[in-house]
């Protein structure tokens, strides 16, 4: 059976880490060159020696992005079912040794939030939860799924990782799609920031891709948390994980995020903070990387730079989102897991999107695409 | 210039089109007009096939245009005769064109399930017109499984680089029994035209207009690319052949 751990131990964080910091700028010069960009070429670009070729590299993502997906940019919106959470992780806002207000949103206020979210104009949804598998477990999900997916083309889920069986049995409900990020590849520091809990668990969430490759899901979403480690060896690990994932599940479709740590309740200072000069980088390589491959930016990026973002790349956005149960209409001032930074609204963006020449796809799925459903 | 008949439908164009990738649905609506084209395919996943006031579909209600609804996103034979039949019954159509690309990065046509869910869509009554690799045995087998017609690729989707597959093109095509329309990879008029030239029945054309600076002005070079393919080919384009052949032949006094 493959598995992604058995790559991963082949390689050494300090020794990536030296590799890529070694990169000259004839490493980048060759990178670009290459039309055929390989994980090699990856690290040149997201080194510090590609930083003076920015724009080539701008100006190369904006093209290879146009070829592919054309001049549209999919929205989503988050939606909150739970900030319940066993775990204890230092940068998040419903870390269990946070004292505030827990909430499970039931099938009433399900039904408030879903109406909330549809009369913004979103067909595409992304539930999300904190990690508590007693009341927030497999059967609560297929529930809320059920509930949800007649109103959605499409149903995307960031909670907490699971088996392989509680995968095949939510992907049949309708659900499409799975985010699920390592957080940081550095494995002792992730023990540092997850010391209690079922996500101290570092193998079993690096393995999850691998469950959900095998449980036959549409569509997979990865990324690191931008703060905890140093974020240039941590994308070469999550594009070592996305090139290996390709190869092995080949029928999934594959998204990356980069979110960076923004101020929350009870926050943590990041360890590494990276600059906008920086993340333009990081996406540029990624698309130079993988044409295919969708990128998303959250609402944690400022409106300025997602403005910009639009053409260096990014391929899909969340719009007006709420990062709290019920955030949208049925407890709008329960605590936030992060507070967002881009505040306008669903409408705005689109206008936003217009005025750029892009035209925004609120729709990109039909049930008809589905015959389990 | 001859007319194209596909299930007893008859086409003026052999432009075909398709909607994705536009900046706005505006846009798309006048690259279309400008096209002159009489078949135009829409993604299932993109439109809402309930909603009658859908946008996509609201700038496509041409009387001239023909809907060539495509399963785009299913991953096998099952998926897509589902598929087809909602799209039959929510838009009042019999034709359905078939991707089956389980593969979501280069988007290669699955030829087995291809080949199934033809032999399964044609018994139901549907004008099936499948998006296939350059495979010329595929296209005999998609025939005797009922196939309106085959669409072979020029080059992967999107990527504009033209037809990498023209050695198997032109199998297809003297071997056809059924319309062959060259679908994806056509970055360029020129492209199209050469496709033409070769005796393909029509070209589908979806990238090249869509992300072009101007899709309108780029719609009519295709528009006229094809028809001045078509005009040769109809023509009977002289054959480029090996030995030279002089116009004043030297023997040709021993017959006078």
């Amino acid at each position: 059976m493959p598995n992604f751990k058995d790559l991963f131990e082949q390689y050494s964080w300090d020794k990536v880490k030296t590799s890529v910091y070694s990169k000259s700028a004839q490493d980048v010069e060759r990178a670009l060159a290459n039309p055929d960009r390989n994980l090699e070429d990856f690290k040149a670009l997201i080194s510090p020696a590609a930083m003076p070729y920015l724009e080539q590299m701008a100006q190369l993502s904006h093209q290879l992005t146009l070829q592919r997906f054309g001049n549209t940019m999919q929205l989503f919106a988050p939606m909150y079912l739970s900030n319940e959470c066993q775990n204890i992780c230092t940068y998040c806002g419903f870390s269990l040794d946070n004292k505030i207000k827990r909430k499970t949103l039931n099938d009433i206020e399900i039904a408030r939030e879903v109406q909330a979210i549809k009369s913004m104009g979103f067909d595409h949804v992304l539930l999300v939860t904190g990690e508590a598998n007693q009341t927030v477990g497999v059967d609560y999900l297929a529930h809320a799924i059920q509930r949800i997916r007649p109103h959605f083309a499409n149903v995307s889920m960031e909670v907490q990782p699971l088996d392989q069986e509680d995968y095949e049995r939510l992907i049949p409900t309708g659900l499409h799609a799975v985010l699920v990020y390592q957080e940081t590849y550095h494995e002792a520091d992730y023990k540092k920031h997850h010391p209690k809990g079922k996500k101290s668990n570092f193998q079993y969430r690096l393995e999850t891709p691998d469950r959900l490759g095998r449980a036959g899901i549409h569509k997979m979403g990865l990324g690191t948390l931008i703060g905890l480690e140093d974020w240039r060896v941590d994308s070469f690990f999550t594009a070592l994980h996305l090139d290996y994932l390709e190869r092995t599940y080949w029928q999934t479709k594959y998204s990356l995020s980069f979110p960076r740590l923004r101020p929350f309740s009870g926050g943590l200072e990041p360890k590494v903070a990276m600059s906008d000069k920086e993340l333009v980088q990081l996406i540029c390589a990624y698309r130079l990387l993988n044409q295919e491959v969708e990128l998303s930016l959250s609402t944690r990026e400022t409106n300025l730079f997602r403005n910009h973002a639009i053409k260096l790349g990014i391929t899909t956005m969340s719009a007006g989102s709420k990062t709290n149960p019920g955030g949208y209409a049925v407890e709008p001032q329960s605590l936030e897991q992060f507070e967002i930074s881009d505040e306008r609204s669903p409408a705005a963006i689109q206008e936003m999107l217009r005025a750029q020449g892009y035209e925004p796809v609120w729709k990109d799925w039909d049930v008809a695409l589905e015959t389990n459903v | 210039m001859e007319h194209l008949t596909i299930a007893g439908k008859t086409f003026k164009s052999r432009l075909f089109t398709g909607t994705g990738k536009f900046k706005s649905n505006q846009d798309m609506k006048e690259a279309l007009e400008a096209s002159e084209s009489e078949l135009v395919t829409v993604a299932l996943k993109r439109v809402d096939i309930k909603d009658q006031n859908d946008q996509i579909l609201h700038h496509l209600s041409h009387e001239r245009i023909h809907l060539l609804p495509n399963t785009s996103g299913v991953r096998n034979a099952k998926e897509a005769v589902f598929a087809a039949e909602l799209a039959r019954e929510a838009l009042e159509t019999n034709w359905v064109k078939l991707e089956i690309h389980p593969d979501p990065k280069y988007l290669m046509p699955d030829p087995i399930e291809t080949l199934k869910a033809t032999e399964e869509l044609a018994k139901k009554g549907f004008i099936v017109m499948p998006y296939i690799h350059a495979d010329p045995v595929l296209c005999k087998r998609l025939e005797e499984a009922g196939t309106s017609a085959v669409m072979p690729l020029g080059s992967p989707i999107g990527s504009n680089k033209g037809l990498k597959t023209i050695d198997f093109l032109e199998i297809i095509i003297e071997q056809a029994n059924v319309p062959v329309v060259v679908d994806a990879g056509i970055g360029a008029p020129s492209d199209a035209a050469k496709a033409m030239e070769l005796g393909a029945d029509a070209c589908l054309v979806n990238t090249a207009i869509a992300v072009s600076q101007n899709p309108t002005q780029m719609a009519i070079a295709f528009k006229m690319a094809i028809q001045a393919g078509r005009m040769a080919y109809e023509a009977k384009l002289a054959k480029p052949i090996a030995n030279a052949v002089a116009s004043s032949p030297l023997t040709a006094f021993l017959d006078a």
